[in-house]
């Protein structure tokens, strides 16, 4: 390897290295609430939202962010998700889960 | 997308609503003089429901039944686009309050029914209890001079159509020309209204693409429990009132909700749409459950 890409790798491995490790925030889903149903993240923090499902199959959708996530019980749904503009956010369950599907839903609010 | 001016469309009519006069583009296969006719949409009338918003539930669609009834001349057929029942996790409660709701409408004087469902009566099962009593869930018909197309929206919980549906759709809409009249009836908005409150179709611009060929495409949907009018480029797309309670106006509260019975006006803001097919536009009339 040339010296001067030896270099740039060197220097890309640093700041990687320096990076936090994003915040994970578990989000439990059932009927008909997510908890936490208010999420406050910091702008420009990389956060994972780590979502469960406690009885059946969940959504959730924060269109206005572009986020979106199938919970499937049994299994952990991922989102990263870095806040680039500060607001309020709402999201939504978007897979319709009985009675008070039409209540569940919350906010994420995005601060500087 | 586009909202309509209603400033420009409504006025006050005799009989206790408001008339929406919607045009159609030149050049539609218009009908005659003698095939003008009407129909009336009934929406969301969530059987089965109890709760606070409305205290007289279990009276609130045989009201309704009984106003359209009244109407004279009768309407050559009635659409009830969607939640007929409200949903239970209880198959068996399911079919008992489809039951009911099938022998309640079995009292309307104009026997030419059409049914399509909501979330309410389909997702949970996928559809199976509403196909057991009502027949398809997707499904065209016409009717002097007009192709009226049934979407289904709600038997995927994800309140998606589907590659197999969106398919039918196209094979369907290629019988028709590019000028004929053609009314969708869904449950959903298949635009965008509002994804943040579920207020959407996931796939619902598949379909819109699909009908945008067509010049004369009008649809009529419920879901969101109120009257709404927009317009997807030529489309136009109005939301009926509910028979149950009404919802807040698009992200006009923090968190949806259904809005306050009101004992000083009740049953305010539930009604049921007359749509009147006339030679070059349709006027559909929102008429409360009862005259004040």
């Amino acid at each position: 390897m040339k010296r001067r890409a030896f270099l740039a790798l060197l220097v890309a491995s640093a700041a990687w290295a320096d990076e936090p490790a994003p915040r994970v925030i578990p989000i439990k889903a059932r009927k008909f609430e997510f908890t936490p149903s208010e999420l406050e993240l910091k702008l420009g923090e990389p956060v994972v939202l780590e979502f469960t499902t406690e009885d059946v199959h969940m959504g959730f959708d924060a269109p206005a962010l572009g986020l979106h996530a199938d919970i499937v019980p049994e299994r952990v749904a991922r989102v990263p998700f870095t806040p680039r503009k500060e607001g309020s956010f709402e999201f939504a369950c978007d897979v319709f889960c009985g009675s008070g599907h039409e209540e569940m839903g919350g906010v994420i609010i995005v601060r500087a | 997308m586009q909202g309509i001016d209603r400033r420009q469309f409504l006025k006050v009519a005799g009989l206790g609503g408001l008339v929406f006069a919607s045009g159609l583009a030149r050049g539609a296969d218009t009908t005659s003089a003698q095939d003008e006719f009407f129909f009336v949409q009934l929406s969301d009338t969530h059987w089965g429901f109890r709760g606070a918003p409305n205290p007289d539930a279990a009276g609130t669609l045989p009201k309704a039944i009984a106003a359209v009834n009244a109407l004279d001349p009768q309407p050559d057929f009635i659409v009830f686009t969607g939640d007929l029942t409200h949903t239970t996790d209880d198959p068996a409660e399911r079919r008992k309050r489809m039951a009911q709701f099938r022998d309640l409408i079995g009292g309307l004087r104009t026997r030419q029914i059409r049914l399509m469902p909501g979330e309410h009566d389909a997702s949970l099962d996928n559809g199976e209890a509403f196909k057991e009593f009502f027949g398809a869930t997707h499904y065209s018909f016409d009717h002097k001079g007009v192709h009226f197309i049934a979407l289904d929206n709600v038997s995927d919980p994800k309140g998606a159509i589907g590659d197999e549906q969106l398919q039918w759709l196209k094979s369907d809409l290629a019988t028709q020309k590019p000028q004929a009249r053609i009314v969708v009836l869904t449950h959903r908005p298949l635009f965008p209204l509002y994804p943040q409150w579920d207020w959407a179709t996931k796939d619902g611009e598949r379909a819109i693409a699909a009908l945008m060929p067509h010049q004369n495409v009008t649809v009529f949907y419920g879901h969101i429990h109120q009257e709404h009018h927009f317009k997807t480029a030529h489309i136009e797309h109005h939301a009926a009132r509910s028979l149950i309670f009404p919802q807040p106006a698009p992200g006009s509260v923090p968190k949806r909700a259904p809005v306050a019975w009101d004992p000083a006006h009740p049953y305010r803001g539930l009604g049921f749409r007359q749509i009147e097919a006339e030679r070059d536009e349709y006027k559909l009339s929102e008429l409360p459950v009862l005259k004040v």
